[in-house]
């Protein structure tokens, strides 16, 4: 009797993520797929065909009839979707990039500590998650402004006598999404640095590596899994970023975000925007699939 | 082919005055904070000897490997290696390489990377590499496991591996760190041997640091018994059992019976000893004891005899007891004797034929003999 309980109470710890997705992640995808499909009108909701339950099944399958690919078809003919989707691209991958480069040092950094103050380093990496996001982004404004801190700064210490403009710039997103994101970036590096084995390194340098090419060697590669992770954690959202680009980037600044949020509120155009987030999610995918692959990978070899 | 074990008897550098030592640490000091790891420790390691640094952990054994490998700098003190003084060397300028006690293999790499990896690091021609590597796998016998990654080998595998990776640069001395630690007793054995025959084959020093004392004796040339940062004696594994220099050394390596007494008389080579317990010897010894000194008597188990009848040398060197434990080992049994004073003695004998006659049982009165030789006196 115990052991068929424990049975059934396995399987219902394995239900929970899985209707977890498909209640928050799966339906909700079919709705906008579905959007995606239709027409826009002028009504609520502001796309047809609307689905009646009382139509019963031939009334559902009538609507169906209704379905086009004409939004897709619209969004090649216009070069502004595909522009957005390569600018988000490219912003991207020069945050993550940059995002990178800095937490790195700052996880090897982290993982060299002595094992007493390392739990109040990761505090300190977690902690500006307790302030909202929205308003760290807003406190860039002010520094990063012609009038802001920064140029301030920059000109009382005499390095500038004219203010830098950097606000509303894309270099002004690239410092928005490193800062913002840069936590995504340190832990999973942390995690995968921590717990190496450091006579590794000790082995590399007895088999006459410097510490700098015992780095390369051995420390990079292994913690190249905690990388990965680290890439896509921060590459995935900032594509899709919108608060960041609109808060601190300029008019020009083209990110698929923006673009669609301006479908969906100021021309409320949903079967559009619908089909914009479809080919977004499609996009990004294929780094998820290539994050689980590694992940496997990594996970087969036993660290 | 020459036996190993003619070579290995005729080999005693240390007792040569002459000859001069490849390793040297000479009063060397670590501290780490306020704790002291090698306490002004001097010591001599010749060319081609098979060196065993043996404690208990802590001692300060594993300090000085590291600081032959330049991961630990000493407080004080220099290391000599091959003339040339180590002092800010770095591990990757040393002529040593170390096999670790995790192994510490390169989990990202095949065998065949990781044997190359110092090769590679050198800039050796890549058609040397591949010819050394080869010649290590051959060496360690694992020509098959070439291409695999070290999570798919076994416990000894991955010991093999990273030996022949610590071996591949061939370096004048190879320090290992607990090397067969991690290995269950069977392998343990036979291992003990290969490494031993792999060092006369290959003509190179190791040193090697473990808390196994069998181990130490078994491949050992000399050993030196270490504790809290101080090296207590050094000499060849017989010595060490059957003339260690201290109560230390006594207890520490095997099973030893200690008698507490005071020096009665001395006479051409030997000395009286009165015990605590009250059971008077007379041993061999050319310790200078004077009369009245405090002193105790180490004997080893398996050189105290069990007898029903007192021997004819009773009192001297014999106590009568009654048989308290007995441990069959299959080889030998281990008795427990209770003396009349409380004392338990342990005697070993060895199970020479299959099926003992009336075999000693438990509570049974017996009698503990030694002959005048069978143990050694110590200061106190």
């Amino acid at each position: 009797m115990e052991r068929i309980a424990s049975a059934v109470a396995s399987r219902l710890v394995i239900i929970v993520p899985y209707a977890w997705l498909l209640f928050f992640f799966l339906v909700p995808f079919f709705i906008v797929f579905r959007i995606s499909l239709s027409q826009t009108v002028i009504a609520m909701p502001p796309y047809t065909p609307v689905f009646d339950l009382a139509g019963g099944l031939s009334g559902i399958l009538e609507g169906m009839r209704e379905f086009s690919v004409d939004n897709y078809v619209w969004l090649t003919e216009d070069v502004l979707y595909f522009n957005a989707y390569v600018s988000s691209l490219i912003i991207a991958a020069v945050s993550t990039f940059l995002t990178l480069l800095i937490g790195y040092p700052i996880a090897y950094g982290m993982a060299q500590a002595p094992r007493s103050i390392r739990p109040t380093l990761l505090m300190l990496v977690i902690l500006p998650f307790w302030t909202s996001f929205l308003i760290r982004v807003y406190a860039w404004i002010a520094i990063l402004k012609p009038e802001g801190l920064l140029n301030q700064f920059l000109i009382t210490i005499g390095v500038i006598d004219q203010p830098l403009i950097i606000l509303n710039t894309n270099w002004a997103i690239y410092i928005g999404i490193v800062y913002s994101y840069l936590p995504f970036m340190v832990l999973p590096i942390y995690s995968a640095l921590e717990k190496m084995d450091h006579t590794l390194t000790e082995a590399a340098q007895d088999l006459g590596c410097t510490p700098i090419t015992a780095f390369w060697r051995v420390t990079f590669p292994l913690s190249l899994a905690g990388v990965v992770a680290g890439c896509l954690l921060v590459f995935i959202p900032a594509v899709g970023e919108f608060v960041i680009p609109d808060l601190l980037g300029g008019s020009e600044t083209l990110m698929i975000g923006k673009t669609l949020w301006n479908e969906f509120n100021s021309n409320r155009d949903w079967p559009v925007s619908s089909a914009v987030a479809t080919i977004l999610l499609l996009i990004l995918v294929l780094p998820i699939v290539y994050f689980q692959n590694v992940q496997a990978k990594a996970d087969s070899e036993g660290r | 082919m020459k036996s190993l074990g003619s070579i290995r008897r005729s080999f005693a550098p240390w007792a040569d005055p002459t000859s001069k030592p490849f390793i040297s640490f000479k009063n060397v000091t670590k501290k780490f904070g306020d704790f002291i790891a090698v306490d002004d420790l001097s010591l001599n390691i010749y060319t081609r000897e098979f060196f065993a640094l043996l404690g208990a952990s802590g001692c300060g054994k594993s300090t000085l490997l590291r600081m032959l490998a330049g991961f630990e700098q000493p407080t004080s003190g220099e290391i000599i290696l091959d003339g040339q003084n180590l002092a800010g060397i770095p591990p990757y300028r040393r002529p040593v390489n170390m096999m670790f006690q995790s192994y510490a293999l390169f989990p990202h790499m095949t065998v065949e990377s990781n044997i190359a990896f110092g090769l590679k690091q050198d800039g050796m021609p890549k058609p040397d590499i591949a010819e050394r590597v080869a010649q290590m796998l051959k060496l360690v016998k694992l020509e098959k496991f070439a291409k695999r990654k070290p999570h798919q080998l076994s416990g000894g595998q991955r010991q093999r591996v990273a030996l022949a990776r610590s071996l591949a640069k061939r370096p004048k001395v190879l320090l290992l760190d607990e090397p067969l630690g991690a290995l269950d007793k069977k392998l343990r054995e036979e291992t003990q041997f290969e490494l031993m025959d792999l060092q006369q084959q290959l003509g190179l020093t190791f040193v090697v640091v473990t808390h196994d004392q069998e181990e130490a004796m078994t491949m050992a040339d000399r050993i030196a018994v270490m504790s809290q940062g101080k090296v207590v004696q050094v000499a060849t594994p017989a010595e060490i059992y059957e003339a260690p220099n201290s109560r230390f050394v006594a207890d520490f390596i095997g099973d030893v019976n200690i008698f507490d007494g005071t020096v009665a008389a001395t006479e051409d080579g030997r000395v009286r000893v009165e015990t605590a317990g009250g059971v008077p010897i007379r041993m061999a010894s050319s310790e200078k004891l004077s009369t009245g000194t405090r002193a105790a008597v180490a004997i080893r188990p398996e050189k105290i005899r069990v007898t029903r009848e007192a021997p004819q040398h009773a009192p001297l060197n014999a106590a009568e007891g009654e048989i308290w434990d007995i441990g069959y080992l299959g080889d030998m049994t281990v008795f427990h004797i209770r003396l009349k004073d409380g004392k338990v003695i342990k005697a070993s004998s060895l199970n020479a034929v299959r099926a003992v006659e009336d075999p000693l049982g438990y509570d049974q009165q017996v009698w503990v003999s030694f002959g005048e030789d069978a143990g050694v006196v110590l200061k106190d």
